[in-house]
């Protein structure tokens, strides 16, 4: 697959904020790509300066080869589906999937055709002659998607359009969104906060933190190795654990010792060598959780540990139990039924392990604070209380 | 039973309004047009009796042309008005706040000085050896026999210069609730920058520029003053001969027909124009539920 748009070196200011820094990436052609990212992490103003809405002050775009920096909006194959939709109020539905074939000034029987073959796509015909504001959030979701690929864009923009949608509507609004994809076959590049939406329809995805690239890949590289503590904690829930290589077990294997917590083995697929600072990430579904002492195993790392919160969410508890000095979350699916079954409750002795493999070991924060401080302030990540 | 309640409340919370219509709108207007059909003295007054006589007079040709001139001279006015608001309402809606308090107390400034001096100050800038005419001559632009003051063309100036404020009020509000990226939108859609303010602006800001417009041409049909000041016997509006008939001739039954005479030119044109497009969008509408 040949390139579709291509970044090269993008960097953008405003006033003395740094929106985007030095960004390099490509996106293959017909892909469904997403840019994912904290509040203010630069993805809206990359999403823009795709659009044409901003210019960067350094770096080149490229569409299909072409360099497209200095074109404006108006003259790129390029269509946006804004976040609140951007409907235009005074016109009909008809008149909104019309607006783009009219601008581009043809003739009065192709745009009847097409706005017609659109409107039944997305099942309005019997709301044609409606305003915006007499139809549903999922209608003018539609609606949008129909008056942006009414124009057959090389690429579609989209930018948080699930955001204004309730839980189920998202749901069903995406599944929608890939349908589309797989029938128009053009490249899709899809902003959002959240990594759920990004994971279940990206064929690839870039993680933004501050202004800068932080990883790319497909959703399960970037949630299987994330490549910094940010990802690792952005992506899905994780435990954190800080300590030192302390041994080189076998040839891949580390021994850690952290603080205020039992040693650790660790897959090394890093090179560190003895005495390396190492911050440990360990996912909860990864981690299991019993009553019953588990067989001794070479790479399992097996701790005993008190029951501190129990958090029913149904397809699975979330377990905070303590280990040493530190609270390590614990997610238990629900394979059988429960209710047969004797549950670990409050206060109970368990026993947790994971394997060797599954732990991950990251560069460590040089100010751990400042990071979990702003994520905590983005209030759409979904993380263990 | 509820339908019932909600029309009696509504009745009810429209009385004030109506009342104060009736008495200070309706009422005085009938007075006026009522005038229109009784004999007057030479004291100023009206007499008892009825006379057609003062409306025959209105045949006279000369009344004809000088509503032909307010009407046009108005409508100018009015676009004039209005295409130069909409770029300022537009800027002012998009500027920084500060800035746009700064550029609003500009626009307001004038008004804290007197109407008619600022009329006599363009008088003086007019006047053939005022600053303005002179700077004219000076970078060739006009000839300096060319008369700048007491011509249409000089009503047209100062009016627009009035009532210009009136016009960039309501549509710089109209602008600031608006959702500018539409614009972006429009733009994303292959729009040029023009088009999306033409198709996209101007229809989501439609409010206020009616508003505009009637806060314009209301005032500007009735100028009389700055016909009076700037103008000349050709450039003479109907304000100016209704505030001839009643304050030299005494003649108020003239004053009023005249009066009625705009009223009317202006209402009976304008109640067409909304049958027009109140019949257009029910055709529209009957054509849609066919489909």
């Amino acid at each position: 697959m040949s390139d579709s748009v291509v970044f090269e070196g993008i960097s953008k200011k405003f006033g003395n904020a740094q929106a985007l820094q030095d960004i390099s990436f490509a996106i293959k052609k017909g892909e469904f790509f997403s840019l994912l990212g904290p509040s203010g992490c630069g993805k809206t103003t990359l999403l823009r300066i795709l659009a044409g809405f901003e210019k960067p002050d350094a770096g080149r775009l490229y569409l299909d080869g072409q360099d497209i920096t200095d074109l404006p909006p108006n003259k790129r194959p390029i269509n946006t589906i804004f976040q609140n939709y951007a409907l235009f109020p005074h016109l009909t539905i008809w008149e909104n999937i019309a607006f783009g074939l009219r601008v581009a000034k043809r003739s009065q029987k192709e745009i009847t055709a097409e706005v017609e073959k659109m409107l039944y796509l997305i099942q309005m015909t019997e709301h044609a002659y409606k305003k915006p504001e007499q139809i549903s959030g999922g209608q003018k979701q539609r609606v949008a998607i129909a008056r942006a690929l009414v124009n057959h864009p090389q690429v579609l923009l989209l930018d948080e359009p699930l955001a204004a949608l309730d839980l189920k509507l998202r749901q069903k609004m995406l599944i929608e969104l890939d349908l589309i994809h797989d029938n128009v076959g053009i490249t899709f590049v899809f902003v959002t906060h959240d990594q759920t939406e990004a994971m279940a329809v990206s064929d690839r995805m870039a993680v933004l933190h501050k202004a800068r690239l932080e990883q790319i890949g497909t959703p399960m590289e970037i949630y299987e190795s994330p490549k910094s503590s940010f990802v690792a904690d952005f992506i899905g829930d994780t435990n954190f654990l800080d300590g030192t290589v302390s041994e080189m077990v076998q040839k891949e294997y580390s021994l850690l010792t952290l603080v205020n917590f039992p040693n650790v083995l660790c897959f090394n697929d890093k090179q560190l060598s003895v005495g390396d600072l190492v911050h440990l990430s360990i996912r909860p579904e990864k981690i299991h959780i019993s009553k019953e002492r588990p067989q001794k195993h070479p790479l399992h790392n097996i701790f005993e540990a008190d029951v501190d919160d129990v958090i029913y969410k149904g397809d699975h508890t979330s377990f905070g139990v303590w280990v040493g000095g530190h609270k390590i979350w614990v997610n238990q699916q629900h394979s059988r039924f429960l209710l047969d079954e004797k549950p670990i409750r409050w206060k109970d002795h368990v026993w947790i392990w994971w394997h060797a493999d599954d732990g991950y070991m990251l560069e460590r924060y040089k100010n751990p604070m400042e990071d979990i401080e702003e994520m905590a302030s983005s209030a759409d990540i979904t993380r263990n209380p | 039973m509820s339908i019932r309640k909600t029309f009696l409340d509504e009745f009810l919370l429209t009385i004030p309004s109506f009342t104060w219509l009736f008495v200070f709108f309706l009422i005085p207007t009938l007075i006026i047009f009522g005038y229109a059909f009784k004999p007057y003295d030479i004291y100023g007054g009206i007499t008892e009796g009825w006379t057609l006589d003062t409306i025959k007079s209105l045949a006279n040709p000369n009344y004809f042309l000088m509503i032909w001139r307010t009407l046009w001279l108005s409508s100018l006015t009015t676009l004039i008005s209005v295409a130069l608001a909409l770029p300022i309402g537009y800027q002012l809606a998009c500027t920084s706040k500060k800035l746009r308090q700064i550029l609003l107390l500009l626009i307001v400034v004038p008004f804290w000085s007197s109407f008619l001096i600022r009329i006599f100050a363009w008088k003086t800038l007019l006047h053939p050896e005022g600053a303005f005419k002179q700077f004219l001559v000076w970078a060739h632009i006009v000839n300096a026999d060319t008369s700048l003051l007491y011509n249409s063309g000089a009503v047209l100036l100062v009016m627009v210069y009035t009532y210009l404020p009136f016009a960039v009020f309501p549509i710089y509000a109209a602008a600031s609730k608006f959702n500018f990226q539409l614009l972006e939108a429009a733009m994303d859609l292959g729009a040029t920058r023009s088009r999306a303010f033409f198709h996209v602006l101007v229809p989501g800001i439609k409010k206020g520029i009616f508003t505009a417009v009637v806060m314009v041409f209301i005032p500007a049909i009735g100028a009389y003053v700055i016909p009076d000041l700037v103008g000349g016997s050709n450039s003479e509006m109907i304000g100016n001969k209704i505030a001839q008939r009643t304050f030299v001739e005494r003649n108020l039954p003239q004053a009023s027909a005249l009066s009625a005479l705009l009223a009317l030119s202006v209402l009976i044109p304008m109640a067409g124009l909304s049958y027009l497009t109140s019949r257009s969008k029910q055709l529209e509408s009957v054509a849609r539920n066919k489909e």
